[in-house]
């Protein structure tokens, strides 16, 4: 708790604390009150409540905004768990509204679209913690300097395709690396090349991770899927569409709870894996216009 | 002390539980993971960290982990829960999903009920210099959508109190934090903990 006056915890910290609470867990994307149950149910550590999952406001196009604050208020009714919801990308006042809504967490998040293409929310203005996408640690540690208390990676939300946030975990965790090995006088140029705040450069040199929690997200759509990303050594996990467009959501919600907690046991995870039903269809990147990909939004 | 040093596992199906291996390392204990029923075999003490109840609660059923822990507590060892950890540990639950007919399953080995977010939301959480029995100067104690206690039995004394409400009680070899320990670099109730199972391990003897 580095930031404490007097020896007692701040804002910040409560946040960052708060946080580490999700750590081993599994966070899922919910439309419905009735959603929320089901996730809660399953094992969720919390639910993020949208309009529609990312695979369906990639079929729909259009804009895609803030949830209704009512149905926001019915999830929050409905569950125990705390409750995540998503703004666009600059969009100081739907960051507002779901303060005062009383959600426990915000994702500014480019699977909705941008309200701004310059500049992201000064988090730190905020009570609230936020989630913030990443693709590379400079990325992360600019969010974090603007007050961000989770980091994911952005992945490639409703595609039901890994390999994104695998990209982004390994980008992110190999920065972190590297910068470890590099000698302090170096740090500086380090710094301007992420175009990153010196000071954060200096916490990932010295502490060999980030600041903040650091999760998965964009893609993940089997117990597998989730497995790995913890086996690279991410924190926990976002499903997005991953499992309210899978045949048996239900138990698939359930396995992937499972598989964050023994990922590193291949017996019981072979256990958990077996007859989930068909997972989401999924999307060949590849396939994708550049046009199409949520990941390049935010900078 | 001379000899093996303590050994005291973290449930680890979920939450913080990094935090508290890392403090005890610090303090020289022996730390495992606890995932699974064969973890608890020679451990002096186990921590049940700050997390989600309902989703720890969930994988305590399907690796069916309830009864070990409540066999390791009679077995004559001690148990500390923080915040979620704490809610497993009570007799009752008050709070939980009204899905589950407001039932949550707990260990039942802390003679009081426990009130889940007792204290709001997130953007109710605090922190505040928390005057705690047995400790001279106050502790740093964060509430991160914090539970708290009521109605404890005869055997459970109550060593912290905030706004009126017990958020910190020990019963036998349980202790229960409302609060996060793990989280303010504070070790002190750490150090309580482990000599309580140390005082347990010698009392076994």
């Amino acid at each position: 708790m580095s930031d404490s006056q007097n020896g007692m915890p701040q804002q910040t910290d409560l946040n960052f604390g708060f946080a580490e609470m999700f750590k081993g867990g599994v966070i899922m994307d919910v439309v419905t009150a009735d959603q929320a149950r089901i996730a809660e149910a399953a094992g969720a550590t919390a639910v993020m409540a949208l309009e529609r999952v990312p695979a369906d406001i990639r079929v729909d196009g259009g804009v895609a905004r803030m949830s209704d604050p009512k149905m926001i208020k019915e999830i929050i009714a409905a569950v125990t768990i705390p409750v995540m919801a998503k703004v666009r990308i600059g969009h100081i006042v739907e960051a507002q509204i779901l303060q005062a809504l009383g959600v426990d967490f915000i994702d500014e998040s480019e699977v909705l679209t941008p309200a701004d293409e310059q500049f992201h929310i000064l988090k730190t203005e905020f009570k609230v913690p936020f989630v913030c996408g990443a693709k590379n640690l400079g990325e992360a540690l600019r969010r974090v300097a603007e007050g961000a208390s989770m980091i994911r990676t952005k992945g490639e939300a409703g595609t039901g395709n890994v390999v994104e946030a695998v990209r982004h975990a390994r980008t992110i965790l190999g920065e972190i690396r590297s910068i470890q090995a590099r000698p302090v006088e170096e740090l500086m140029t380090v710094a301007r090349d992420l175009q990153a705040p010196y000071e954060l450069v200096k916490y990932v040199h010295q502490n060999g991770k980030l600041p903040v929690v650091n999760f998965a997200a964009g893609g993940i759509a089997t117990p597998s899927d989730a497995a790995l990303m913890m086996v690279l050594g991410l924190d926990g996990v976002f499903v997005g569409s991953g499992i309210f467009k899978s045949d048996n959501p239900e138990r698939r919600a359930q396995a992937i709870v499972k598989a964050v907690t023994h990922f590193q046991n291949p017996e019981l995870l072979a256990e958990i894996s077996e007859d989930l039903g068909a997972p989401m269809t999924g999307i060949n990147i590849d396939d994708l216009i550049p046009a199409e990909r949520l990941a390049s939004r935010g900078w | 002390m001379a000899g093996k040093p303590l050994s005291i596992g973290v449930l680890a199906l979920q939450g913080a539980f990094r935090e508290h291996c890392r403090l005890l390392d610090s303090l020289g204990a022996a730390v495992r993971e606890v995932r699974l029923p064969a973890d608890l075999a020679g451990l002096n003490g186990l921590i049940l960290p700050g997390g989600e109840s309902t989703t720890m609660a969930r994988l305590l059923s399907e690796y069916a982990l309830w009864e070990p822990i409540r066999d390791f507590h009679a077995g004559g060892r001690a148990i500390w829960g923080t915040c979620a950890g704490a809610i497993l540990l009570a007799r009752e639950v008050q709070g939980a999903p009204p899905q589950f007919g407001g039932r949550q399953q707990s260990l039942g080995l802390l003679d009081a009920t426990v009130q889940r977010n007792a204290f709001g939301r997130q953007i109710n959480s605090f922190a505040a210099p928390l005057i705690v029995q047995g400790l001279d100067l106050p502790f740093p104690a964060v509430f991160i959508r914090a539970p708290a206690f009521s109605g404890a039995g005869a055997e459970a004394t109550v060593l912290a109190e905030w706004d009126g409400q017990a958020v910190m009680l020990c019963q036998g070899r349980i202790l229960a934090t409302a609060f996060h320990p793990e989280l303010s670099g504070d070790a002190r109730i750490h150090q309580l903990f482990m000599k309580m199972a140390q005082e347990a391990q010698v009392a076994n003897k």
